[in-house]
């Protein structure tokens, strides 16, 4: 589904990524970790579309289709989606309505019809019940006066609306108490199946209790150093980052 | 990126731009008394309606234009207007299906079918194309229940007490230079008159339309709701496309007696002028409501079209318990400059008033509010609350906020809030990421941003208003 070959990118002529290579099956789900600044976030943004970052090297493959010569809602209508660690704030603009305009924008891109009312308006119900959200949340303004757990709730109710192919989840646990930290992720598992693929991005093994990931790898200073099955997690909580940082210092 | 898209705005073209084929009446440019005499004879008014336009234009040429806003433009050169310019009617019309074809046309370009409006919306309409009212609709169902709504010549002719009553008690002779030369050479507008305890049954509304080269438009409204009654009214506006600048100096005036409400509400689109700053309409307009006890005057305006505007509409609040409300959208670009606010003057006990201000600024626009909140000494517990924000579109634009207050009873309760913010690339990314393309969330951000008033129209207005918005910002990228 997704093919990441020797990626390298920049942001103001320093560069982050270098030179990552990732491959993801549909069905699969993977585990990024590592340090800060290891470049977790950028390649989430730069697989995302997000133009501060320039793309100096390597191709990023979607479906036998080159993203990087995509915009990125044009990469949102062929199914990526981005939970986001710092959800943005929309004045004015109720969850149901940016959610509407999100999935029939993305229709139209794909070239079908609008989503009827009536559809819509059952999906949103279903959808924020299986995020445990209350019924007056619908009608706030995106992001407005939410907890962070609220905003990472509403992330996930986004990407179940959506139905993406590929999600990838940045630092959703950040920020999450316990139970919203279950809610978040029995939502993600719900969406799971053969057909779609998860990358989750995380400091910690905490949300991988939850969320079981196929494989686990770790970023650091730019590049994939080490790759392994969800052991490598457990290794990971238990010695922390020191010795990857030595092994690859 | 964004000098693309800034680039591409540039090019949109104004939908209303056009000009209609229609033969008109139009008096020779100039100004004097004798052009005054003119326009009163031609419209074959009574002679207390002449001596005040004479008296008005005295009165005017000894004022100057005021420099005060904060606006540059070239003044009008008021000898080169032509004051008067009339579609020709061959005779008196008895229906809509006699106006002249040309003109359904427009009104059909404008998106406008006065069947359509007649049957679906249930609006009763007044338009006035350049200078002259051309067709009200729905006057029957409205007399019915003692309603007048008829262009200002018609009331001038059947309603002459009335008019005679009211007309500058509100927005007197002197009060300002545009006022004063509108009082001598309106054309036409609308009068409206809402009797005791009658709540109007309907939309009222006028269409403002300049169409001949050359000519100001001068409108003059009035609106009268006696005790006790309601009236809902929208005005909109639209012009061609022209590289002279056109003038247009509106004169309205509402008076809401005791207990009455009345909530005038405005969706301005006159030309705005081209990609460099060419032409625009310069659209300076005084409006001012008075409230008598309990009653309550609310403003509403969507601004997005005109090269200058100047423009307050205001409240007296006179009797005791009376409401004033200002609701704003006020949306510059390219070289658009706007310099609007409101004034709410408290005079009577328990007055009341709240505005919301919503600037928007793109291009190498500038957007100005300029607001007074004045206490009376009387007005024991006075409130008022104010927002004034401001949304920046690029780096070349600029928005500025000038709030007056003055308070003379220690009772009074004022509060202003204000900000300031830019649509930022992270809101723009985030809509992207979920698909959605960069004008659609500029639309989306904006419309969500000016939501408080976009609620304060008409329905029908607000679909209309809100597709306005975003065509004025197509392609403005923060």
């Amino acid at each position: 589904m997704l093919k990441i070959k020797d990626l390298q990118a920049q942001i103001e002529d320093n560069q982050i990524l270098k030179g990552i290579n990732l491959e993801i099956n549909a069905g699969e789900v993977h585990a990024i970790m590592g340090p800060n600044g290891s470049g977790k976030s950028t390649l989430s943004s730069v697989v995302a579309g997000r133009d501060e970052y320039e793309v100096i090297g390597g191709t990023i493959d979607f479906e036998g289709e080159d993203l990087l010569d995509l915009a990125p809602e044009e990469r949102a209508h062929k199914g990526i989606f981005l939970s986001f660690q710092y959800p943005v704030e929309i004045p004015g603009v109720t969850v149901s309505n940016f959610i509407k305009t999100a999935i029939n924008e993305s229709r139209k891109g794909r070239g079908e019809e609008p989503m009827e009312a009536r559809e819509m308006l059952a999906k949103m119900r279903e959808k924020s019940a299986l995020l445990e959200m209350d019924k007056s949340y619908l009608s706030r303004s995106l992001n407005e006066g939410f907890s962070g757990g609220e905003k990472k709730r509403n992330e996930i109710f986004q990407m179940a609306m959506l139905e993406p192919k590929l999600a990838i989840l940045d630092e959703t646990d950040s920020g999450l108490d316990i139970d919203a930290l279950r809610i978040v992720a029995n939502g993600v598992n719900k969406l799971r199946s053969k057909d779609n693929a998860v990358i989750v991005i995380t400091h910690y093994q905490r949300l991988l209790d939850y969320i079981k990931p196929d494989f686990v790898h770790v970023l650091y200073k730019g590049r994939i150093v080490k790759s392994g099955g969800p052991e490598l997690a457990l290794e990971l909580e238990e010695r922390g980052y020191d010795w990857i940082k030595a092994e690859n210092a | 990126m964004s000098d693309e898209i800034l680039d591409e705005i540039t090019a949109s073209d104004y939908k209303y731009g056009f000009t209609t084929d229609i033969e008109s009446d139009t008096v020779p440019p100039g100004l004097n008394e004798e052009v005054i005499r003119m326009i009163s004879a031609k419209k074959n008014e009574p002679e207390w309606m002449l001596e005040w336009r004479l008296d008005a234009f005295r009165i005017w040429s000894e004022m100057v234009e005021p420099e005060w806003p904060n606006v540059t433009y070239q003044k009008p050169d008021f000898q080169a207007i032509s004051y008067y310019s009339a579609p020709k009617q061959k005779k008196e019309l008895d229906s809509l299906d006699e106006v002249d074809p040309e003109l359904l046309k427009t009104f059909e370009r404008l998106g406008i079918s006065l069947d359509e409006q007649k049957r679906l919306s249930g609006v009763a309409m007044d338009v006035v194309v350049d200078s002259i009212s051309v067709a009200t609709t729905f006057k029957k169902t409205l007399g019915e229940k003692g309603i007048i709504f008829c262009s200002m010549s018609d009331a001038i002719q059947e309603h002459p007490e009335l008019v005679r009553k009211h007309l500058g008690t509100i927005v007197p002779k002197r009060d300002n230079f545009y006022a004063a030369l509108n009082s001598a050479v309106f054309t036409d507008g609308s009068f409206c008159y809402i009797p005791k305890g009658v709540r109007c049954p309907m939309e009222l509304s006028t269409y403002f339309r300049i169409n001949e080269a050359g000519t100001g438009q001068f409108e003059r409204t009035l609106v009268v709701a006696d005790e006790g009654s309601f009236v809902s009214y929208l005005e909109g506006c639209t012009a061609p496309s022209r590289d002279e600048n056109q003038l247009h100096a509106a004169v309205v005036e509402l008076i809401a007696l005791d207990d009455a409400e009345i909530k005038y509400s405005t969706v301005q689109n006159w030309y705005p002028g081209d990609a460099n700053g060419l032409g625009g309409v310069y659209n300076f307009v005084t409006k001012r409501g008075l409230c008598e006890r309990n009653a309550k005057i609310s403003w509403t305006q969507v601004e997005t079209g005109s090269a200058v505007t100047w423009k307050y509409p205001s409240c007296i609040l006179k009797g005791d318990h009376s409401v004033g409300e200002f609701y704003s959208v006020a949306v510059t670009n390219k070289y658009q400059q706007a310099d609007t606010g409101t004034k709410m003057i408290h005079l009577g006990k328990n007055t009341k008033s709240t505005i919301i201000s919503k600037g928007i600024s793109a291009g190498k626009s500038h957007n100005s509010y300029r607001g007074l909140v004045r206490v009376g000494a009387r007005a024991e517990n006075a409130r008022n609350f104010s927002q004034c924000d401001s949304l920046l579109m690029g780096d070349q634009c600029g928005a500025h906020t000038f709030p007056y207050i003055e308070a003379q009873n220690p009772t009074a309760q004022i509060e202003h809030e204000a900000t300031t913010s830019k649509i930022g690339e992270d809101q723009l990314f985030y809509c992207n990421q979920r698909g959605i393309g960069t004008e659609e969330a500029i639309a989306l951000i904006v419309n969500g941003y000016c939501k408080e008033v976009l609620n304060q129209l008409p329905m029908e207005f607000a679909v209309e208003a809100q597709k306005l918005l975003e065509v004025s910002l197509e392609g403005s990228v923060g």
